[in-house]
């Protein structure tokens, strides 16, 4: 992964995600403090940090996994609001990937990839599965359509999972530790697959642990500790230069070995 | 070691190993005896004790049961075959009863010359059933079509049907299959309509009534589909008022001006003629088809975020299971017809149905809850993250699992639902186990038959519920996805 990492691209007329002092909390416990972050269209952002430092509940917050209690978050110019009418439209504009990929087991590889456009897009069986197929094509295993996701290894489901999200035609996909429960042999394969995702100029937001990945193609890596962002900067000036002490000792252990 | 470099420290594997069969197992049947009945002192002894167990058993009840008369007209004449045969003293089961009695187990006191008709509405159950169950496998669907039908035609020819009637049903029948064969999706539609065509073969009367309770569930089909678009919820509402006004105001002059035109009559039956196991049988049924819907309505109710929705669901669910269902069928019998106003006339069968079918929805509530609560969070974010709304991931992710996981649950509330359907007798009906059983040895010639009915009806039983309990074991195995 030596690519050069592209410009970032302008923050053009309407930024793809806006989000302003975003807080949260889980009961007592203040989960997200004042977060401000602006994605532009085709921005790519790695999003790292220790284990509960917010970064999962920071991009389940873009799709309203999760809800917050105060500040803004506009995706695609719809503000997320309890109005379920605009979350719903969120939710099929934003691709989502999940550490565990939650593919449902009850319905084929094919099916998982044409359920939503179905019966979200109201998209005709056999286009969605015209596009489907094209997807998975893209992430290559064509020939597993008509199986299982149990009869998958994890690295297949997990493109699976991320053909998944595309057959909806999402602008934004968000990646929630989408290598971290899988085998050190499958984890180039799914990278692979996101990194020609990149190549295509989708927005994306990914927590992750793999900072080889962040080098390769992140226009911005955003470094996250006890609920707020910490530090944020280029990929080659975020791991060669990081600014603070925190970022410094958090490098220091996940590079050191 | 010849394919290794095992003699020095840095080990190179250059050949891989193929992979071998396990040893052969020592086997045999002495081996078995030793493992499983003899392999210490506390297990020999367990194992005489169990044989002396055993054989008490057989000693007893086996010569009962092998000096078993089958062609008697009466218990005495029983009694005296038993004693020329076996000597004086010899105790024997007096099977004959049932030959005897057969039609009165099986129908109670519908008249004689209408069996046809509860055997046909019986036939055509599974005609409706086996889209739905066999969607799968076309074999077992066709093995279960073709034996429905035939044994239908031949045991209603045996009871007697009138030739018209045997016409009649011929030709519903292969025109149904061929439906189910060549249009499953149209013939879905047939197994909704079944209901209406089983409740006029059991009750008689006029078609046209079912037909026009039939259409008021129609208009309220169609007013909610017009309507759900732009009215959400609120076009369910007025759905429901649709199909009650429907009913309430047009249908029952409807019904009569188009029995004028065209008199669809059946003799009518009572509710009073039904008894044994038709009885049993409609109840369970119809108690099972209900209850499935209502008990997932229920359990999706009881996780509903709406707290008024949550709070309902929880006091009915705990309500009803705090009560036993004796009680329940006490209230059909006699506390509703305070409450309902004075003239209405409601059915005693249809009152127990209801009964019987909240009952057993509120045990399957929890059992689909059970379910609900083993599928994994994941699922229900995955479907978010889809843009699915509450309904679509009910429905196309979230039902489809945890119904598979309760299959087991279900069945089980099923089959005691089936069995507890023998509870009417406590509200004046005749179900076959007690009032059946009842009225046979109060009559003569049965004076002092005991046992026989009960392990006859007690065998029925079994036979129903054993095969639900296998079709529940098999639709696990085709629903299996894991490893195949």
């Amino acid at each position: 992964m030596t690519r050069q990492t592209t410009a970032i691209p302008a923050a053009g007329d309407e930024a793809a995600i806006e989000i302003v002092k975003l807080n949260k909390w889980y009961g007592t416990f203040h989960v997200l403090r004042d977060i401000d972050l602006v994605v532009s269209r085709g921005e790519r952002i790695v999003i790292a940090g220790p284990s509960g430092s917010g970064k999962s509940t920071l991009i389940r917050c873009i799709n309203r996994l999760e809800e917050h209690q105060a500040g803004k978050i506009i995706v695609d110019g719809t503000e997320l609001t309890h109005d379920l009418k605009n979350i719903d439209k969120v939710r099929s504009e934003v691709g989502m990937v999940f550490q565990h990929f939650n593919l449902f087991p009850h319905l084929t590889i094919l099916e998982n990839c044409t359920l939503a456009p179905i019966w979200v897009r109201k998209i005709p069986k056999r286009e969605a599965e015209e596009t489907a197929m094209h997807f998975l094509t893209k992430v290559k295993i064509p020939e597993q359509a008509h199986k299982y996701p149990g009869q998958l290894s994890g690295g297949q489901q997990q493109r699976v999972a991320i053909a998944r999200a595309l057959c909806m035609r999402p602008r934004i996909m968000l990646f929630d530790e989408p290598t971290s429960a899988l085998d050190p042999e499958m984890i180039k394969e799914v990278l692979d697959t996101m990194i020609e995702l990149a190549e295509d100029g989708m927005t994306m937001l990914c927590v992750t642990h793999e900072m080889g990945f962040a080098q390769a193609v992140a226009h911005r890596v955003i470094f996250m500790d006890q609920g707020q962002i910490v530090e944020q900067n280029t990929p080659r000036e975020f791991f060669n230069n990081p600014r603070s002490e925190r970022t410094k000792l958090f490098l220091s252990q996940i590079l050191g070995h | 070691m010849s394919d290794t470099h095992s003699e020095t420290v840095a080990y190179v594997r250059e050949t891989m190993l193929p992979p071998e069969p396990p040893p052969l197992a020592e086997s045999g049947a002495i081996k078995w005896l030793r493992e499983n009945l003899f392999s210490g002192p506390l297990n020999i002894a367990l194992t005489f004790v169990g044989l002396g167990i055993v054989w008490l058993v057989v000693s007893t009840v086996g010569p009962w049961l092998s000096h078993s008369v089958w062609n008697a007209g009466s218990m005495a004449e029983c009694r005296q075959v038993i004693a020329e045969t076996w000597g004086q003293g010899a105790t024997g089961a007096c099977f004959a009863l049932i030959k005897h009695r057969w039609n009165q187990f099986m129908f109670g006191f519908y008249p004689q010359a209408l069996y046809w008709r509860p055997v046909l509405a019986f036939g055509l159950l599974f005609l409706a059933l086996a889209p739905v169950l066999f969607s799968e496998s076309a074999r077992a669907r066709r093995i279960v079509l073709g034996l429905s039908m035939a044994l239908t035609f031949v045991i209603a020819m045996v009871l007697g049907a009138p030739m018209a009637a045997l016409m009649g049903m011929a030709v519903l029948m292969l025109a149904w299959a061929a439906l189910i064969e060549t249009r499953p999706q149209w013939s879905l539609l047939a197994s909704l309509v079944y209901p209406f065509i089983a409740v006029w073969l059991l009750w008689g009367g006029s078609l046209w009534s079912e037909a026009m309770v039939l259409a008021g569930f129609g208009l309220g089909f169609v007013v909610w589909r017009l309507l759900a678009a732009r009215f959400g919820l609120l076009a369910f509402a007025l759905a429901v008022v649709a199909a009650v006004a429907w009913w309430l105001l047009l249908a029952g002059p409807l019904a009569s001006m188009l029995a004028g035109v065209l008199p669809l009559r059946l003799r009518p039956v009572s509710s009073d003629q039904f008894g044994g196991f038709v009885l049993s049988i409609t109840i369970g049924v119809a108690g099972i088809a209900l209850s499935l819907p209502l008990g997932v309505i229920l359990a999706l109710a009881r996780r509903s975020d709406l707290p008024v929705i949550k709070l309902l669901a929880v006091m009915f669910i705990e309500f009803i299971r705090g009560v036993p269902l004796i009680t329940l069928l006490f209230v059909a019998s006699l506390l509703l017809n305070y409450f309902l106003p004075p003239g209405t006339n409601f059915d005693i069968i249809l009152r127990v149905i209801i009964m019987v079918t909240l009952f057993a929805a509120a045990y399957m509530a929890e059992v689909i809850r059970g379910g609900l609560a083993a599928l994994p969070k994941g699922q229900y974010e995955a479907a978010d993250a889809l843009g699915l709304d509450y309904w679509k991931a009910q429905r196309l992710i979230v039902l489809p699992q945890a119904l598979k996981i309760s299959i087991p649950g279900i069945v089980s509330t099923f089959i005691g639902m089936f069995k507890d359907t023998t509870l009417v007798v406590f509200v004046g009906l005749f179900d076959p186990l007690k009032a059946m059983a009842d009225t046979i040895r109060a009559s003569f010639e049965w004076k002092g038959a005991y046992w026989e009915p009960y392990i006859f009806v007690g065998a029925i039983f079994f036979i129903l519920c054993f095969g639900m309990s296998r079709y529940s074991m098999y639709l696990e195995r085709r629903l299996k996805r894991d490893h195949r």
